[in-house]
């Protein structure tokens, strides 16, 4: 069988839809909101190369490697945030994290 | 084709105020590791300065037609340049009010003029992106910026709930953004606003260039606060420091709303017939949702925050009315709402009580018998921002109503009507307990920088700018006849 365009789209598409349930049906660890997050944009990054293999078109791995670098950035700062968090309150739990609501 | 080096050397000098913002981000950051508190204040002012320059450095240098520059990674054109000068005359305000807030509070670290500078960078190359990637660079500089600005009082739970709120949001939207733009890249073949430009004309793309578009246009939304893709922003506002809530309330919205114009008229102007109705349901649902939103609010900062929702509901009505009057309505709308906003937020950032902020609108009660100016202040500037003539705000309201009903949307100018009404129900209940109530203890007065922006805000929403507002509508039109 051959692998084609649309396959790639459909393992993107099914990693980005788990990164999203990752973060939204999910109340017990924010480590793993943090780890959905990576998944969803690792998602377009396979769309990305997959496309631009399709296309013959090299830039849509020039933006794979942006996104990359800006993914490491986003964590860094994710974590960096994380720990302050926790440093007030004592705890990483995602149904704690309820101090202000209305 | 020129070579690197002419592009270059024919780049830079238009890429000018953007390198003041990196060169000064850069330095600051060397100096401060070396001068560490002493110099929060000096790096503030310099980089209030920078701020100035370079929003004064693109309006001296407009062009007079779009110039392509860095190979067309980006343009300098007229909607970039008016957008430039709003967001540096924003950033700079909140900075000056940040190290205000901040060297009271003996709080004074040198990476917060760093940090706004950069965002401030981040928001000039959102708005004179022409291709995905530098849009998505712009967009993720600001964002890293401001969810480290939203922590900024890492030794106080609800910053830090602040900032992992926003985080987590935000880039949720990131990915959006991301996932739609490599639909849009797969279905057109290129990430140049150009060339996807042209195959959207030639009707290639179909389904999967709109699916997209659309998950671009709710993470623009997203980053925008425009309801339904609003929850964060009431958490966020309430829980980061006060001066950079206000520089929430107002630079990024001002570039979002600038990038959604660039992206919706340039590339994307042969499908107007599809994303105009989701600009048009994103502007309704985030009118009357910020403005019903607001009314059971008793903090100050979650009640500005649902009327920033609502005020991005009546910008992104300015955007439906078409490629000439759409975009200069939101971006006049947007100029008049940035004074008024910031005025606001500085007079919040200044109720203090015994040296602990206070943020109800209950702390209010009695000012005007105790501070008769401030109270007129408030006044001033929340009859502006509920658009009561003659304040600059009704001007606003009534450019972007004129925009929906010269667009055939004369339902959604009524929605904006009713929505309007609504929130000038909850600005007059702020001030009748500031004028009416029996008088609460009374705050602590307010330091002489906070009273001379507030008091410069109110005369820009009344009366200076109802003179100069013909010369805004004039820059608009201007801006709007030099771009896409």
């Amino acid at each position: 069988m051959d692998i084609g365009l649309a396959h790639y789209l459909f393992v993107a598409a099914a990693l980005f839809t788990i990164g999203c349930f990752g973060i939204f049906a999910n109340a017990k660890n924010v480590i793993i909101i943090l780890m959905s997050i990576e998944l969803i944009l690792l998602s377009v990054n396979v769309n990305l190369v997959a496309f631009s293999a399709f296309l013959q078109n090299i830039e849509g791995q020039i933006f794979a490697m942006l996104v990359l670098t800006v993914a490491a950035a986003e964590a860094a700062v994710g974590l960096a945030i994380l720990v302050t968090y926790f440093r007030n309150r004592g705890n990483i739990a995602v149904e704690d994290i309820n101090q202000m609501r209305g | 084709m020129i070579g690197p080096a002419q592009d270059l050397a024919f780049s830079l000098p238009h890429f000018g105020p953007e390198l003041v913002l990196v060169g000064f981000a850069l330095s600051a950051a060397v100096i401060g590791a070396w001068g560490g508190e002493r110099s929060f204040r000096p790096l503030s002012f310099l980089g209030i300065v920078a701020l100035l320059v370079a929003g004064g450095w693109a309006i001296v240098a407009r062009p007079d037609a779009p110039v392509a520059i860095f190979q067309g990674v980006l343009v300098v054109d007229g909607v970039g340049v008016f957008a430039k000068a709003l967001i540096a005359f924003a950033a700079a305000a909140t900075l000056a009010l940040g190290s205000d807030y901040f060297g009271a509070a003996k709080d004074r670290r040198f990476e917060y003029p760093v940090l706004v500078v950069l965002a401030a960078l981040g928001m000039f190359v959102m708005v004179s992106s022409q291709d995905l990637i530098s849009l998505y660079v712009g967009v993720e500089l600001q964002s890293l910026c401001a969810y480290v600005l939203a922590a900024w009082r890492r030794d106080d739970s609800r910053s830090s709930e602040a900032g992992l709120k926003y985080f987590v949001l935000s880039a949720l939207a990131s990915g959006l953004l991301l996932y739609g733009a490599s639909f849009v890249y797969g279905f057109t073949g290129s990430v140049r606003f150009d060339a996807i430009a042209e195959a959207v004309a030639q009707g290639q793309g179909g389904v999967g260039l709109l699916f997209g578009l659309v998950l671009m246009l709710c993470a623009l939304g997203f980053k925008m606060s425009a309801a339904p893709f609003h929850m964060w922003t009431p958490d966020v506002y309430e829980g980061a420091p006060t001066p950079v809530t206000a520089f929430f309330a107002a630079a990024p919205k001002v570039a979002a709303v600038a990038l959604m114009a660039r992206i919706l008229y340039d590339p994307f102007i042969a499908l107007e017939s599809q994303w105009l109705q989701v600009v048009v349901a994103l502007s309704a649902i985030s009118m009357v949702w910020g403005s019903f939103g607001a009314l059971m609010q008793t903090s100050l900062k979650r009640l500005m925050a649902y009327s920033s929702i609502a005020n991005m509901g009546f910008a992104l009505m300015g955007l439906v009315a078409g490629a000439d009057a759409g975009p200069g309505a939101a971006l006049i709308y947007l100029a008049l709402y940035l004074p008024a906003t910031i005025g606001v937020f500085a007079l919040i950032m200044s109720m203090r009580r015994a040296g602990e902020p206070v943020e109800t609108i209950a702390d209010l009660a009695g000012l005007a018998r105790k501070r008769p100016w401030m109270a007129t202040l408030y006044t001033m500037l929340l009859f502006s921002l509920a658009g009561i003539p003659p304040f600059a705000g009704f001007i606003g309201k009534l450019v972007v109503f004129q925009a929906a009903v010269a667009a055939d949307l004369a339902w959604l100018a009524v929605v904006g009507g009713i929505a309007a009404v609504v929130a000038a129900g909850y600005y007059l209940r702020i001030l009748a307990s500031i004028w009416f109530s029996p008088a609460a203890e009374p705050l602590s007065p307010a330091s002489s920088t906070v009273m001379t922006m507030a008091s410069a805000a109110a005369l820009l929403s009344f009366p200076i700018l109802i003179v100069a507002l013909g010369a805004i509508e004039r820059w608009a039109a201007w801006a709007i006849a030099r771009s896409f």
